[in-house]
């Protein structure tokens, strides 16, 4: 088969500007094979190149005594004592999500668990964050079906319990969704398995399932917007296997113990192209690969389509070769794909065999080093509208109307379709904040949250950026969990658009300020751009991951409340009534700033409610929907009503940060209230049967009922 | 009592099963798939919860075909026990230990919640513990546990007093409400909810610990 030849149509199919072809010819001095220009395409697209992010991500916090790897690596690692750690990432597959929504959720999630066992760790807990267009858009049943029976159909194979996540409804979305996943898991911190490569004429080793042409170009396609030709775009999604997936984890686990393995990565955007250049170019080693000795699912596939592919279930390792026998042997007891592929070579050269040919012969380090960096032009967003008056409703009215909304409304249509207890340590599955996942085998616990309010963001992304931050921590904290570090997904539209390369500048600076202010560190992360259909970009939507620790003998605070506890709000309420969902949901109104975030004060508060853990029967941050939200689901969950001493609108549905609602029995409340320094205050009481603010009451089951029915009615 | 716990490639709740068994008090070992034999002295094989094969193929056939399979087989015709929980209970219909089939939930889609279940005899070592019309709270997760089979086949289960659990409130269509079966010699059971996910009361419930300490506790008397 003979290559197409390179003209200036084909460059700009592979997603590479004039300049970045101009800086090809440059570095290798001569016009790049058909394979090269592939190879040259998929390393530098954004997806995998960061080429508009990196000047700003390098300005997060990344350290901290917990820290045990930072960014970089397949995943983020944290210590949480007693020689164990905790690996974490969260990842974005977007584009593949909108075009095929099964297949797309799915791979998304089996990527983000190879990211975490390729480290070493076995994956205990899994969330996702999934942003849809309006529930009346006609592509929304089909995205949020699909990418739910996606998500469902992997982790639950795979065997990782689902335990949180985020839902959302906006008509921003109705042209790309968002499909964030989430995955951590444990291992021991003195044998965490990185991707760097050492010794030369050490043998490289593909692992896991063959190589088809699913997926080929992927991640170019990720890195474009769409327009109207997006069915064409079917073929470059990739198609799960979490059987093979659940195999490959065993099987590399078990080889890890063996000791046979140097350095390890697994294949996921650009496959073998990617991996391959990152573990020798963190090496400082060349890499030679014979795709002769690729396992191949079907016959007759060029280089090209090999360099490209991006089938599923594929690892690459570099191999310690007295071990070669005992490596094999794992990989034949779990009935996988073993081959000795090609092996480092001292040389700073990324050398492709093919059919006794030379297709690729690239400067190794040039290839992952030199990708274009851009310092993007940005602008500060615009300021939104003005707060215009107060809404005339009654308060009963506007909490039953936003208990039912499908913005905020019982998920649990979505994460019943999901395994949430397997592996039998969920303390706390999904819908009640922070997921909750104990140890195995010892005392401690584990908090997960999945945390951003888009609408914030797109009206001030500085502030919207920290309180994205600070509201992960508020749900770990209210967990009874100490916040530990973080991972970021940001998700954003065009940035060579100067608008949004604001948002995402201003975005970053709010999470880093947040971060460095509580010190939770982004120890993991990636970047989602250009998520726009026919020139319109999705809300900004820069999800934190985070995850807290709850060590052994310390209290985990419940979700319920009790009958006869009295309500205590913790923090300073003004009733902050811009961009909040009162105004949005049921008015649509998007006005006024967001709430400012007092980082100091959320720290203060944070500081209480673990302090006085012991005390508190159950707490709940609040944020979207304000005290009245927060107030019906600690009630809910305990099935008892609650009655409010106010009935002021804004003091019921303001949006102000730093609070948080506990339900505590009346000593115990007495208590706390008197350390709080004037931070606490008691504003009603748990008990009975309805929903009261002031005079005004109705029966909690009719908002449970309005509740449990949100998703249903819309979705079936 | 000494019990064996089956790994296939894609189970994923053979550990739970282990830790629920070893905290009513057994003596357990995991058995590989590829293994042709049980271990001498075994009294109970359970084969756990997962996707054995991917279930690609309908849940549990390949599975069936595995060399482990022939030995359960053999032990169950000796007259040892035998429990299979959810894949495990789709496992023991398609070596035909149990009668009947699990075909796709009635609504189509995956389910997983604690829900109420009766039951619906104790004549059998797994249901001692319990009182007969008694209803326990464990979990459910599976695509495919609508409970399938002929007419004939449940009204001899029906009158045989060999269905063990029924659902308070069905949730993926099984026929009769069935929730789990025995074989005709009461000593296999299976099963579609989780009984080791309710076994320790930091999780929920630890309605499904009594399955295992009554089942263990028989052992220790005879």
């Amino acid at each position: 088969m003979t290559d197409p030849e390179i003209t200036p149509e084909l460059v700009a199919a592979h997603g590479l500007k004039p300049e970045e072809y101009d800086r090809i010819l440059t570095i290798i001095g001569r016009a790049p094979t058909f394979t090269e220009l592939g190879i040259f395409s998929a390393m530098w697209n954004e997806h995998c190149s960061y080429k508009s992010s990196k000047k700003w991500l390098r300005t997060l916090p990344t350290t901290g005594p917990q820290v045990i790897c930072g960014p970089g690596e397949n995943a983020g690692v944290v210590d949480i004592g007693d020689g164990q750690a905790l690996v974490f990432k969260m990842e974005s597959h977007n584009h593949p999500s909108y075009i095929e929504p099964y297949q797309g959720a799915a791979t998304g999630v089996g990527g983000i668990l190879r990211d975490v066992f390729t480290m070493g760790a076995r994956p205990v807990a899994a969330m996702n964050a999934l942003s849809f267009g309006a529930p009346s858009h006609p592509k929304t049943t089909h995205l949020l079906a699909g990418a739910v029976a996606g998500i469902g159909g992997y982790g639950n194979c795979f065997g990782v319990p689902t335990v949180g996540g985020e839902l959302r409804f906006d008509s921003a979305y109705d042209g790309n969704c968002l499909v964030n996943a989430f995955a951590a898991g444990l291992a021991e911190a003195d044998a965490i398995f990185y991707s760097a490569a050492s010794g030369v004429g050490m043998p490289v080793v593909y692992l896991g399932a063959k190589t088809g042409r699913d997926g080929v170009g992927g991640a170019t396609m990720a890195s474009a917007e769409f327009d109207d030709t997006i069915e064409e775009k079917r073929p470059t999604v990739q198609v799960g296997d979490p059987f093979t997936e659940k195999r490959l984890m065993e099987a590399t686990l078990e080889l890890m113990q063996t000791g046979a393995v140097i350095s390890i990565q697994d294949m996921g955007a650009a496959g073998l192209t990617c991996s391959a250049v990152e573990m020798g170019d963190k090496g400082g080693l060349g890499i030679r690969l014979d795709l002769d000795r690729v396992p191949v699912r079907e016959a007759g596939m060029t280089a090209y389509e090999m360099m490209l592919s991006e089938s599923q279930e594929r690892m690459l390792m570099v191999l310690r070769p007295e071990k070669e026998a005992e490596a094999k042997a794992v990989f034949e007891k779990w009935d996988l794909d073993f081959a000795i592929v090609g092996e480092t070579i001292p040389e700073d050269r990324f050398l492709i065999m093919h059919g006794n040919e030379a297709r690729a012969d690239l400067p190794l380090s040039q290839l992952a080093s030199s990708a274009p960096e851009y310092d993007r032009p940005w602008v500060a967003s615009a300021p939104p509208p003005a707060l215009g008056p107060l809404p005339d409703i009654a308060p009963l009215e506007a909490l039953r109307r936003l208990a039912g909304h499908p913005n905020h409304c019982s998920r649990a249509w979505v994460w019943e379709q999901y395994d949430t207890q397997v592996g039998a340590d969920t303390l706390r599955p999904p819908g009640r904040g922070a997921g909750i996942v104990r140890v195995h085998g010892t005392g401690k616990a584990l908090a997960f949250t999945s945390d951003v309010n888009p609408h914030y963001v797109a009206a001030d992304p500085f502030e919207g950026g920290k309180q994205a931050v600070a509201e992960a921590c508020r749900n770990l904290v209210a967990a009874g969990a100490r916040p530990l570090a973080a991972t970021d997904n940001l998700n954003f539209g065009n940035p060579e658009k100067p608008e949004i390369m604001g948002q995402l500048v201003m975005a970053i600076k709010g999470i880093g300020e947040a971060c460095r202010a509580l010190d939770f560190p982004i120890v993991s992360g990636n970047v989602s751009l250009y998520n726009e259909t026919d020139g319109r970009a999705i809300l900004p939507t820069p999800t934190i991951g985070g995850v807290g620790l709850i060590e052994a003998g310390r209290p985990l605070i419940g979700s319920a409340a009790r009958e006869g506890d009295v309500a205590v709000l913790l923090g300073e309420t003004l009733g902050h009534l811009g961009q909040s969902a009162l105004l949005r949901d049921l008015f649509d109104r998007r006005e006024g700033p967001p709430p400012p975030v007092d980082l100091a004060g959320e720290a203060r508060a944070a500081a209480l409610v673990l302090e006085h853990a012991g005390r508190i029967g159950a707490c709940t941050d609040l944020s979207e929907g304000g005290l009245a939200l927060g107030a019906f689901e600690l009630a809910l969950a305990g099935g008892v009503g609650v009655t409010l001493e106010t009935e002021d609108l804004a003091m019921l549905f303001g949006e102000d940060q730093g609070r948080y609602l506990l339900a505590m029995e009346p000593d115990e409340a007495a208590a706390l209230i008197a350390a709080s320094d004037g931070l606490a205050q008691v504003v009603g009481r748990f008990g009975g049967d309805s929903i009261a603010f002031g005079e005004a009451s109705e029966p909690l089951e009719t908002m449970r009922a309005a509740f449990r029915e949100g998703l249903t009615r819309q979705f079936g | 009592m000494k019990a064996a716990v089956i790994v296939f490639p894609g189970s994923n709740c053979d550990r739970d099963m282990a830790v629920a068994l070893r905290a009513a008090g057994a003596d357990v070992t995991m058995v590989w798939h590829k293994d042709a034999a049980l271990p001498a002295g075994v009294d109970l094989v359970a084969v756990p919860g997962g996707f054995s094969f991917g279930d690609y193929l309908r849940c549990g056939a390949i599975a069936a075909q595995s060399p482990i399979s022939r030995a359960i087989v053999n032990h169950a015709g000796r007259g040892g026990y035998v429990l299979g929980v959810c894949n495990g209970f789709q496992v023991l219909t398609e070596t035909r230990l149990l009668p009947g089939a699990l075909i796709r939930n009635a609504g189509l889609r995956f389910v997983c919640r604690t829900v109420g279940l009766r039951v619906a005899t104790t004549d059998s070592a797994f249901t001692a513990a319990y009182a007969t019309g008694e209803v326990i709270r464990i979990p459910v997760a599976h695509h495919d546990g609508n409970y399938f089979a002929d007419a004939d086949t449940l009204a001899r289960l029906e009158g045989d007093g060999r269905i063990a659990f029924t659902y308070k409130d069905n949730p993926n269509g099984a026929a009769l409400d069935i929730a789990g079966v025995l074989s005709d010699n009461r000593r296999v059971l299976g099963m579609m909810p989780h009984p080791e996910r309710a076994a320790d009361p930091a999780l929920g419930g630890s309605d499904g610990a009594r399955l295992f300490a009554g089942l263990v506790g028989q052992f220790a008397t005879t």
